[in-house]
């Protein structure tokens, strides 16, 4: 992906419910029609959240007679990797911080002379 | 080198496990000692947690606020169900953006590994979707904290 793209890419993912499409089409090909009953939500209102997506380069599409599935584009998989490589890192800072309160918790206890 | 490891299980679970230098019992104090937490439990750089209230005890209420200093925030309530000193923690929690997210259901193990600890966080959601929307959630903490390093280099 180019900067670009990606900037398109987490302008698409900023809002929760194309989150939750894009992690449904993760699971399988859908149509409007699927997409707007699990969400509650009009098929405008989902054609309209699917666009973005598009244009983002996130979701694709193929034509099967009348219909038109969906799916999630390779972007959007990799979008999905970086997802959860994003909440990883801000454990991962959260956790490094812990090691150094344990280090000086050590030090205390040390300092203090307590044998345990 | 990273020592922590992020998965999803089954279609309601998300397992977290990482290894710690320290033994087991710091390890434990540094999850329920309010003092020792704020130091610690921040997210993103700019974050701090000016309210941390955790009463170790079952039924013992949770409540951590955070605030990036710049008017925004948000906190996070939950309830303790089991505590066994120094090994294992069963907690409910929810954040409240401000409109409360389903219960997360926690059990967080703290093994002896060596002179260090194996901790095993096993949380259990209410369904897929919730587990997407908790993700999600993350990934924005996390997208902010790229976005901060960001600016920072430019």
């Amino acid at each position: 992906m180019t900067t670009w793209d990606l900037d398109a890419a987490f302008a698409a993912l900023a809002d929760p419910t194309r989150r939750a499409i894009l992690a449904r089409l993760a699971k399988g090909e859908a149509t409007v029609t699927e997409l707007a009953e699990p969400f509650d939500m009009t098929q405008p209102a989902i054609s309209q959240h699917l666009k973005v997506l598009e244009d983002a380069g996130l979701v694709t599409g193929r034509v099967d007679g009348a219909k038109r599935p969906r799916r999630v584009a390779e972007a959007g998989i990799e979008a999905l990797d970086q997802w959860l490589a994003m909440l990883r890192k801000a454990l991962e800072k959260n956790y490094d911080r812990l090691d150094e309160v344990l280090a000086s918790m050590e030090q205390t206890r040390k300092k203090r002379g307590d044998k345990r | 080198m990273s020592k922590l490891a992020l998965k999803t299980e089954g279609d309601a679970h998300v397992i977290v496990t990482r290894r710690f230098a320290a033994p087991p019992e710091a390890v434990y104090r540094a999850h329920n000692d309010p003092r020792l937490i704020q130091k610690w439990l921040l997210g993103p750089e700019g974050w701090t947690m000016p309210v941390c209230i955790n009463e170790a005890k079952p039924g013992g209420k949770i409540r951590y606020e955070w605030t990036d200093n710049n008017g925004h925030g948000f906190y996070l309530t939950g309830e303790y169900l089991e505590l066994e000193p120094y090994s294992r923690i069963v907690h409910v929690e929810r954040m409240h953006l401000p409109e409360p997210t389903p219960d997360n259901h926690i059990e967080t193990r703290f093994d002896a590994d060596g002179t260090g600890t194996a901790m095993t966080m096993r949380m259990t959601l209410p369904d897929a979707q919730t587990r997407t929307a908790m993700l999600a959630t993350g990934m924005e903490r996390g997208m902010e904290a790229s976005y901060a390093r960001l600016e920072a280099m430019i």
